[in-house]
């Protein structure tokens, strides 16, 4: 066996490596605001990384090619893949912190655990974490979790938002009373995470509710809905993700429970979670902070990326307008969108994290200025503070006909008086666990 | 040349015995141990320890706990993952219900937690082998993991399961920065680095050659087989454990179950195999081949590629050269990397007429 070569060769790989490693840090030009953007275009949720990265890279593109940038400052971004490992999560955040002339504006993990694995250092290196649909629930509380922002409608507005809609569909929420919803979850931590919220609605409309766990990863759920056909219930909740939704839906058919009665969370209901159950999805009801459908900016994009022979993000273009898309779009609106206000308290030019933090904070997305962004519809409105780093908490609820998802509500307001407490609770554990004193809005400027 | 012993007399049993018995094994070991301790910490930034370093010393330590058990003593384990989770959730228990633990302390008493569960489940391997012990290990992975989402006390009632380890105080001296927490991984490392080394020399890591390579011939010469094959199983889950608490509280700062799922355990087990199975210094490489190269690879592939291909492209690519390294690695040297390492000082000591 010839070790000389093999050792020759494994050298060569090292010092590239080495060199490689070095050059990271490139030096940008002046005048580039810069994100870091997590990648998952391999490993278990490629559809979710490819398409999500693809909204989100369309959108900031479109701002560099209509308006060059935001006011001047044109946005660059490095995309790091990670498969979604939580370990590779954190080296993309440690390679990319300290990109782009200023360092990453926010981080966006789009994974529960890489952003708790974030948690600690983002209060040392002053970089926001985005966490959109995803995320730790109690930062909402902005006066513990400075750094974190879990904007947009967080899961436990979300579950309020169902409930409301199963009353509105029952003919008001007092009509609730009496009725049986079951909660049929994953058995992980994150299944169990909305059982605490759904108790306290269950306590104030007076209806009956069974937790039925489903075991990891869901591929056999028979036992589950035989026991769903026992207990009859008016609705179903299906917090289910992966490859159980469309097992769920195929067994509720073969059960004979009617799938417009069951009512999914937004991630067991994208466009390709249904057409996997095939005909057994028709009719059920899906709740989407984050709505799919075409609005003026996907026009836009395709005039300025995708027109004349130019290809933007996406190789597939007819991904444009699903959830996953849509949900890139929400993440480019509202990251871009903080540097936007950003900028009119520091001025015109490249910001830090710290800066931008600022700007997450101050958010203001009316009807007026999401219609200016050709978002109206897509974005829900957002007024984020010091104290709310959630902003919005509304969903929309759609229906899937076979092919496609129809809205079949406008924007649905979650309950902030349940969701609030149940926040406040869990974020002060978390503060007296850490010795964490918590900020004082009033004095925050 | 470069490396013979030719000249170097051992006049006592002491200079025999010990655990670098050359002069060029002792002055390299130094030497690394000064890179390690001095020169890395004022050359390295941040992303370099806390994105490289400190995960690669990590997955090295639970690493080595496989190989002492897998490697040394022939058993092969699925369970390394699950193992390294007890750990981290009883040394966090530790640190959270008793006031007042040192930090060391309670990751040592996690660790220990570890070695009880370890050897709970390597009862098992007093019945069966081989293959079945894979299963049964295999089932101990499942089992952990099951246990710490199912019991709300372990994570304390946390709503989503993924819970945030406390700050290292340590006399004083708060391990906040990634210098100071790689320092503290590198301490731990090398100490039980080199504990490992010793005993695999002694009686405990002879028993358990000889159990490994024929466990007849080894109860035949009075080596009580099973409290061996014990005694392995406690301390490797032992160094698992500690790596699992060291992994939730100076790396990620999150100690939460699917970091510990049966993808870390394969991870580790292939480690050992391309790193060399029954070497403490095989860990080590078999951490650096399987943790670094994809990472490496990565940034060839974006420094080269930069905006201009596609990075769907770039990840692909790297699997598939990642996965033929592996395959091509084994084919040519199915010892793993301290094999050719050694071969590499048997030619060096011929130089310059090696065979």
């Amino acid at each position: 066996m010839n070790v000389g070569r093999v050792t020759r060769r494994m050298l060569a790989v090292v010092a590239l490596g080495v060199g490689a490693v070095g050059s990271t840090v490139t030096l940008a030009a002046e005048n580039e605001q810069f994100f870091p953007m997590i990648g998952w275009r391999t490993g278990p949720l490629t559809p979710l990384g490819v398409n999500l990265a693809g909204g989100w890279i369309d959108y900031m593109d479109l701002l560099n090619k209509r308006d060059g940038g935001i006011n001047g400052v044109k946005l660059t971004w490095e995309e790091c893949e990670t498969a979604y490992k939580v370990d590779r999560g954190v080296e993309c955040y440690e390679r990319l912190k300290k990109g782009g002339p200023t360092g990453a504006s926010a981080f966006n993990p789009i994974s529960t655990q890489v952003t708790y694995a974030l948690l600690d250092r983002t209060n040392t290196d002053h970089i926001p974490i985005v966490t959109i649909g995803s995320g730790r629930t109690d930062a909402t509380d902005g006066r513990i979790f400075p750094y974190i922002f879990p904007l947009g409608t967080n899961y436990l507005s979300t579950n309020t938002v169902k409930i409301k809609f199963i009353g509105s569909k029952e003919g008001g929420m007092d009509k609730l009373k009496g009725k049986k919803i079951v909660n049929l979850h994953m058995d992980s931590a994150a299944g169990k995470e909305t059982i605490p919220i759904l108790e306290a609605q269950a306590k104030k409309y007076g209806f009956e509710l069974t937790n039925i766990a489903v075991p990891m990863p869901g591929s056999e759920q028979q036992a589950a809905w035989l026991e769903i056909r026992r207990l009859k219930p008016d609705w179903v909740i299906l917090r289910e993700w992966g490859v159980a939704p469309a097992v769920a839906l195929k067994t509720a058919e073969k059960v004979g429970f009617p799938a417009n009665r069951i009512v999914a969370v937004p991630f067991a209901g994208s466009e390709d979670d249904l057409t996997a159950a095939g005909d057994a999805a028709k009719g059920v009801y899906v709740v989407h902070p984050m709505p799919p459908g075409e609005f003026p900016v996907t026009q836009e994009i395709k005039k300025y990326l995708y027109s004349g022979g130019k290809r933007g993000n996406l190789d597939d273009v007819t991904r444009m307008g699903t959830v996953f898309y849509n949900m890139g779009l929400t993440y480019g609106v509202i990251n871009t969108e903080a540097v936007r206000v950003a900028q009119q308290k520091f001025g015109k030019k490249p910001l830090t994290g710290e800066q931008v933090k600022w700007g997450l904070e101050h958010l203001n997305l009316d009807e007026k200025r999401l219609k200016e962004l050709g978002v109206w519809g897509l974005v829900q409105p957002i007024k984020s503070s010091c104290a709310d780093h959630e902003g919005g908490g509304s969903a929309k609820v759609f229906q899937w006909d076979g092919t496609k998802l129809v809205p079949v509500s406008d924007w649905i307001a979650g309950d902030k008086s349940l969701t609030r407490p149940l926040v406040e609770e869990s974020s002060t554990k978390y503060a007296k666990e850490k010795g964490i004193t918590p900020r004082d809005c009033s004095k925050e400027g | 040349m470069f490396y013979r012993e030719a000249s170097q007399y051992k006049t006592s049993y002491g200079a025999d015995q010990q655990i670098f018995p050359i002069l060029q094994d002792r002055m390299g070991f130094l030497a690394l141990m000064a890179i390690v301790f001095v020169v890395v910490p004022i050359l390295g930034n941040d992303y370099w320890f806390n994105g490289l370093l400190i995960p690669f010393l990590i997955l090295a330590l639970a690493t080595l706990g496989l190989n002492i058990l897998t490697g040394f003593a022939g058993q092969i384990s699925l369970g390394s993952a699950g193992f390294m989770g007890v750990g981290a959730f009883a040394a966090y228990n530790f640190v959270l219900r008793v006031d007042g633990l040192p930090i060391l302390a309670s990751f040592v008493l996690g660790a220990l937690c570890a070695a009880v569960i370890g050897v709970l489940f390597g009862l098992a391997c007093l019945r069966i082998k081989d293959f079945y012990l894979i299963v049964a290990t295999l089932g101990s992975q499942f089992f952990i993991e099951w246990a710490l989402t199912k019991f709300g006390w372990l994570t304390n009632y946390s709503s989503s399961g993924v819970i945030t380890a406390q700050k290292i105080v340590i006399l004083g001296v708060t391990f906040d920065t990634p210098l100071r927490r790689y320092l503290l991984v590198l301490g731990v490392v090398t100490v039980m680095a080199l504990a490992a080394k010793n005993m695999m020399r002694g009686a405990f890591g002879r028993s358990c050659m000889a159990v490994r390579d024929m466990d007849v011939a080894a109860a035949v010469i009075g080596i009580r087989i099973f409290r061996v094959k014990l005694v392995a199983f406690a301390v490797s889950s032992f160094y698992c454990g500690m790596a699992g608490a060291l992994w939730a509280f100076a790396y990620v700062g999150t100690v939460d179950p699917e970091a510990f799922g049966l993808e870390r355990s394969l991870q580790i087990l292939f480690m050992a195999i391309i790193g060399g199975l029954g070497s403490v210094m095989g860990s080590f490489l078999g951490a650096a081949f399987i943790m670094l190269l994809p990472i490496v690879m990565n940034l060839i592939g974006s420094t080269v590629s930069g905006q201009a291909i596609d990075t769907s492209v770039v990840a692909h690519v790297e699997q598939i050269v990642y996965g033929v390294l592996i395959i091509w690695l084994l084919v040519v040297e199915p010892g793993g990397l301290v094999r050719l390492w050694q071969v590499g000082k048997e030619k060096l000591r011929l130089w310059p007429f090696p065979r």
